[in-house]
């Protein structure tokens, strides 16, 4: 009987997340010539865990080869994991096959980068959004056009835009299109890989707005991925750090801003320029030295030893782990900071 | 104070395509003093980039400056030839582009490139070049300047080639350096890194800087002035707190407001509505018109000059018609 509970529990605590993700790797061989024995990986992502609950949106910030992106295309079933564990409700991705995997995908999708280059330049943005009802059968003739008509409407762009090509638009009203696109089979999960960054901050704003009320409307749940911190601030509600393929910490957003743990995420909160010329005197900034080492060749012990400004010798020979250092902080280093700097909180 | 170094008036450049006339320089004045760092601040479209390449003179066809002067140290620059043009660009005036990987010559080293301008503007030897090129590398924080020397730029990351681009544009010591997005390509650490830099750069040469962003933080940390720009005319100019505490354009407090600051908790971004117009499709009127939230009938029929509401603070808008309005 008491076991019984425990295990309903246990089940109850599961339904509260909607993704998984265990032990996560992507190694990718990049191996130079054809008779080396031993094989050269790229360690992408290296062994990551996260969840994420329903309705919530984690952020994954991090700077460039740092895994975000891919971490967001092995969620999506775009890249072949190396090892670990995918679990969407309940359900391991890399188990299904077929059919099976094909319902499912379709409750995760994806917002890219750049509104350019994600959308087929022969298709009109009528075609573009219903090409996913179309291919999932969910809709034909006259339901499917009041369906994309529907979309259109809920992300802003006038119906008679319907018949026009995607280089008519500009790159807000692209992005619209790719939302309009991605929130046509109602997922679950959207994966969101640097939706604003190209565009202008006038245009970021009206998009990060859009986004929200459309989790709002949909009880949508999102991956965040940006390098821009202030961006993820906003929308995120816990955040993800990635350095070298690994997350460093992950805890909400307040704890993550207002009293960092790693001195990494320190270093970015710090290099963050803040709109104010009135706090550029006063503000003692942490510059992180130097460049981000290869992935291909990472350094021994904690990663971020190269650039770390309080680095000691066991931080060069032994790698962290990640633990829960305070409660719902987790945290990967050795001498976690006691004050960490964070950035002021002004409500 | 001092007198101008760049001293830009009524500057017009216009592109002539198939489709018509696009002004996509309309008209700006400005003036740069010396030891100065100012900001031009505008979305895509307002004409930030094309301001600065008709300084350089480097405006290519179907472009042209069709209007206005632009005078470095009291010389015009529109009307002075190519080949005294070639004598000041890279010398007295030098340029740091936002994509250091496609404005480095891929075929050439590192140090080819550097000691090229050297030899080229200050008449020095081979020998002289190069001890100077690495003088100028290990001066932007480049560990190893003698290796990176003869390195070729794709063996370089982003940071490295962007510190290669500004030792190369400060070879010769200008006195203008124009940055067009310097740092926008760049990760948050890196930036960093690079703005700290150019800071100390500015101190010790006394450089002017005339600094392309549409990015409000960093304006707030590098400039003095600010210039911002929309649809191909200033729309605002004045001090850098000016900017920041009390914006008179309701473009200007528009672009603040939207910013996301990571000092701050909010629920909703305030936006700007709409885009920016195409060049020369607003003919009548106020060029922001179509997106300002305060518009009324007079900004749809008469065009507002660039007017100074007091001193060092001038601003292209309607309201201050009557005296200075808070908005």
């Amino acid at each position: 009987m008491v076991q019984n509970l425990e295990q309903v529990e246990k089940q109850a605590k599961k339904e509260e997340y909607l993704l998984e993700v265990k032990g996560l790797k992507k190694y990718f061989d990049v191996t130079e010539g054809m008779f080396k024995k031993e094989r050269q990986y790229l360690r992408a992502v290296d062994n990551i865990d996260f969840f994420v609950k329903q309705g919530e949106t984690l952020g994954i910030v991090g700077e460039s080869g740092c895994g975000k992106s891919t971490t967001g295309n092995l969620v999506m079933q775009l890249l072949d994991k190396t090892e670990g564990e995918i679990i969407f409700e309940g359900v391991d991705l890399g188990k299904l096959k077929g059919e099976a995997l094909r319902k499912k995908r379709a409750e995760i999708q994806m917002i890219f980068q750049d509104p350019f280059s994600s959308l087929n330049p022969r298709m009109r943005v009528f075609d573009i959004i219903a090409e996913p009802l179309k291919t999932h059968n969910v809709a034909k003739g006259k339901d499917l056009e009041n369906q994309v008509y529907e979309l259109m409407d809920v992300v802003g762009l006038d119906r008679s835009y319907a018949r026009r090509y995607p280089h008519e638009f500009s790159g807000g009203q692209r992005q619209r299109i790719g939302i309009a696109r991605a929130i046509a089979l109602k997922p679950k999960l959207i994966i969101c890989d640097e939706p604003v960054s190209a565009l202008d901050v006038s245009i970021q704003s009206q998009i990060l707005n859009l986004m929200s009320k459309l989790q709002k409307e949909f009880q949508l749940t999102y991956i965040f991925i940006a390098h821009g911190l202030p961006a993820v601030k906003h929308i995120s509600d816990r955040v993800a750090v990635m350095y070298l393929g690994k997350i460093v910490e992950i805890t909400t957003k307040e704890k993550l801003f207002d009293q960092p743990l790693h001195p990494y995420t320190e270093g970015l909160l710090s290099a963050v320029p803040i709109p104010d010329p009135t706090l550029r005197d006063q503000k003692d900034r942490i510059i992180i030295e130097g460049d981000m080492p290869s992935p291909a060749n990472p350094p021994s012990g904690c990663r971020f030893h190269t650039r770390c400004p309080y680095a000691q010798e066991k931080c060069r020979n032994v790698e962290p782990n990640l633990v829960e250092e305070k409660p719902d902080h987790f945290v990967a280093c050795h001498f976690p900071l006691e004050e960490g700097h964070g950035v002021l909180i002004e409500k | 104070m001092t007198e101008a170094l760049l001293e830009v008036k009524d500057l017009k450049t216009y592109f002539h395509t198939e489709n018509g006339v696009v002004p996509s320089v309309d008209g700006v004045s400005f003036s740069i003093k010396k030891g100065e760092t100012i900001a031009v601040v505008g979305e895509s479209g307002s004409g930030k980039s094309v301001t600065s390449l008709s300084i350089m003179g480097l405006v290519g066809s179907p472009g042209k400056v069709v209007g206005g002067e632009i005078l470095f140290e009291g010389k015009d620059l529109t009307t002075i030839s190519n080949r005294d043009m070639r004598k000041l660009r890279g010398n007295e005036i030098a340029m740091i582009f936002q994509e250091p990987l496609t404005s480095l010559n891929p075929l050439f080293t590192v140090g080819n490139q550097i000691s090229e301008s050297i030899k080229l503007h200050q008449k020095a030897s081979k020998e002289e070049a190069k001890i100077k090129s690495i003088e100028m590398l290990r001066k932007v924080g480049i560990p190893r300047p003698e290796k990176v020397y003869s390195s070729y730029p794709h063996m370089l990351s982003g940071g490295m080639r962007q510190r290669v681009m500004i030792a190369m544009a400060l070879s010769c010591n200008p006195k203008l350096l124009i940055a067009d997005e310097p740092t926008t390509a760049l990760d948050v650490t890196i930036q960093a890194q690079i703005l700290q830099l150019m800071r100390n750069l500015i101190h010790e040469n006394d450089t002017s800087i005339m600094l392309i962003t549409h990015d409000l933080g960093v304006v707030a940390e590098m400039v003095d002035t600010v210039i911002v720009m929309y649809a191909g005319q200033v729309v605002e100019y004045t001090d850098v707190y000016t900017i920041f505490k009390a914006p008179k354009h309701p473009y200007t407090k528009g672009l603040l407001d939207s910013t996301p600051k990571i000092h701050e908790l909010k629920d909703e971004l305030q936006s700007i509505e709409g885009t920016v117009p195409a060049p020369g499709t607003i003919t009548k009127g106020c060029r922001f018109q179509t997106r300002c939230p305060l518009a009324t009938s007079k900004c749809f029929n008469e065009e507002p000059e660039l007017k100074e509401i007091r001193p060092n603070h001038q601003v292209r808008c309607w309201l201050h018609e009557e005296g200075e309005v808070t908005i």
